[in-house]
């Protein structure tokens, strides 16, 4: 599988237990700081109705989406439970010299 | 093998008898319905699923009732309940017979007395309904929406974007008078009347008339608004009479403990159709027509079915979406002493409420989008942390809430 390492941000302008938007040739994704720093990037929308899961809330390794507060497991893309019952998909994270990059495929 | 029977397959039947299998339970489930379709969601039903129609959005495909053995029977109400010998007796005559009971029958819409039973006047609760009021909604065309609660502005907010002419008819001198603070019921009417919605508030309606080519609603002083169509959305009424029939206390809804149990241990009661005790407020009784807490007692009641005994005691939560508007609010505000507004950004805002020792009881916000959604997040974990946050911090938008619920 070939990925392409994309820039995203600079690693501190997501703040711990964080997330934001990322849109990147007409795909979004959502790309998540976890309370004990590290990154992780997952599709941009909720699998229940197309809602950017950048609006909702970090806890821990949970992202809930801000519409309905379905919940996923950001590091993992699992669905946690109704009304979401699809995953999320979930990209390769790295951050080099103070910036994070995603891999999209 | 133990049996749980569920009356009811709406959000909240759906939801339990899928949380008693992921929490274990091995026995039976059956899933029992009076509408035709598996249980969907109802939210749609007045925003874009009024738009799109058809299908209805399933919380779930057959697939997935299949896979957690769940048995379905659709389109068949449960006319009795037998609790000496426990067994529910179906339209029709079957008879099932059941270890534990879930009734999660919800509620329909209120009838307006003085309103005829026409194609043109309608309600707005089922599937079957939306479809009704979508065929008669279209560019050129008039509907007068009688009502200014959620429904009512949402239908509004709808028929707008498929091309309609819309009055909204108000008994009460503004709409959203139940639980919405007037701040932001004004920005809901503000928006509505920018997008060509006629309000009128403080209406008498002496009745609502239809015929085969149009409807009109009349008021007490003489005056009348003529339209193709006549939705009715003036509030639910629990569905409580297979309950009552059975000898369950009712009081304003199947009357249960803060474990979701009605009067007979054997017999739990669930989301729209029950009245509970709310934890966070004094243990008052409320009955609540929200979608998440359909959701929230349907998960909790599982447990509860296979004998846990927890209490509920989440805090309440609503949405709507009106236009590109949502608005959220969670707790109850009605004992408020003070209020905090916290400006956003884009005229989007969160009003939290106070009581007066200081506690955060509830907060409204309203925005564009997703904008207010999660400060009211965290105020909803605030209220039920039973914390009193400095008035000062709520009001300024720098102050993360994440930080002061670590606090
Ligand atoms: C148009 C509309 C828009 C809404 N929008 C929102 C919103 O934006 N936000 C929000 O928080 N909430 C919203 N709600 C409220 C939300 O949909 C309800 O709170 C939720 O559906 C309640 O779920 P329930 O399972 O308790 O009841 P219901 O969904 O009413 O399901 C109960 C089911 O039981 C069936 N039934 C009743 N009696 C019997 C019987 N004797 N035998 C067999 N079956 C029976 C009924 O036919 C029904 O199918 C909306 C509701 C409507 C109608
Ligand atoms: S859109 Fe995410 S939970 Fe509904």
């Amino acid at each position: 599988m070939s990925s392409n390492w994309v820039e995203v941000c600079a690693a501190d302008d997501i703040d711990e237990e964080d997330v934001i938007r990322f849109d990147h040739q007409g795909r979004t994704f959502a790309v998540y700081r976890s309370p004990d720093d590290e990154y992780f990037a997952t599709d941009g929308l909720c699998t229940h109705e197309q809602i950017h899961l950048a609006d909702g809330l970090v806890m821990d390794d949970i992202i809930e989406c801000p519409k309905h507060n379905g919940r996923f497991n950001y590091k993992t893309g699992q669905a946690k439970g109704a009304p979401v019952c699809v995953n999320l998909r979930t990209y390769p994270v790295k951050v080099e010299a103070g910036s994070v990059f995603i891999a999209i495929s | 093998m133990t049996h749980i029977v569920i009356v009811g397959a709406g959000e909240c039947g759906a939801r339990a008898a899928f949380a008693l299998r992921e929490r274990g339970f091995d026995g039976e489930i059956t899933l029992i319905g009076s509408e035709p379709h598996l249980p969907y969601e109802r939210p749609p039903l007045s925003k874009e699923g009024l738009a799109g129609a058809e299908p209805p959005k399933y919380v779930a495909g057959a697939e997935r009732y299949q896979a957690a053995r769940i048995s379905v029977i659709t389109d068949v109400p449960v006319e009795v309940i037998e609790r000496k010998r426990k067994f529910v007796k179906l339209a029709g005559g079957r008879a099932i017979q059941y270890d534990r009971l879930l009734l999660a029958t919800g509620a329909r819409p209120r009838v307006f007395e003085a309103c005829e039973n026409a194609e043109r006047i309608r309600m707005l609760r089922t599937h079957a309904d939306a479809l009704a009021i979508r065929a008669l909604l279209a560019p050129g065309r008039k509907v007068a929406i009688v009502g200014g609660g959620f429904i009512g502005l949402e239908l509004a907010a709808t028929a707008r974007r498929l091309g309609a002419a819309v009055v909204l008819v108000e008994g009460l001198p503004r709409v959203l008078s139940r639980g919405v603070p007037e701040e932001i019921a004004a920005v809901v009417a503000e928006r509505h009347w920018r997008e060509g919605v006629e309000i009128v508030c403080g209406a008498r309606i002496a009745a609502i008339e239809a015929d085969d080519n149009a409807a009109r609603v009349l008021f007490a002083d003489g005056g009348s608004v003529d339209a193709d169509l006549v939705v009715v959305g003036i509030g639910a009424i629990p569905n409580t009479d297979v309950a009552a029939a059975a000898g369950l206390l009712i009081e304003n809804g199947i009357a249960v403990d803060e474990t979701l149990r009605t009067s007979d241990p054997d017999i739990f009661a669930a989301g729209d159709c029950c009245s509970f005790p709310l934890t966070h407020y004094g243990g008052r009784r409320v009955r609540l027509e929200a979608w998440r807490n359909a959701q929230d007692q349907g998960t909790l009641v599982a447990a509860n079915l296979m004998g846990a005994n927890e209490p509920f005691a989440s805090v309440p939560w609503f949405w709507s979406d009106q236009y590109d508007l949502t608005l959220q609010i969670a707790g109850l505000a009605d004992n408020a002493e003070t209020t905090v507004r916290r400006d956003l950004g884009d005229g989007a805002f969160i009003l939290f409420h106070l009581d007066g020792e200081g506690r955060l009881i509830a907060a409204s916000g309203i925005g564009r989008g997703n904008a207010v959604a999660r400060d009211i997040r965290l105020a909803e974990m605030l209220i039920a942390a039973r914390s009193r946050p400095d008035p000062a911090a709520l009001s300024s938008p720098e102050t993360k809430l994440k930080k002061l619920l670590a606090a």
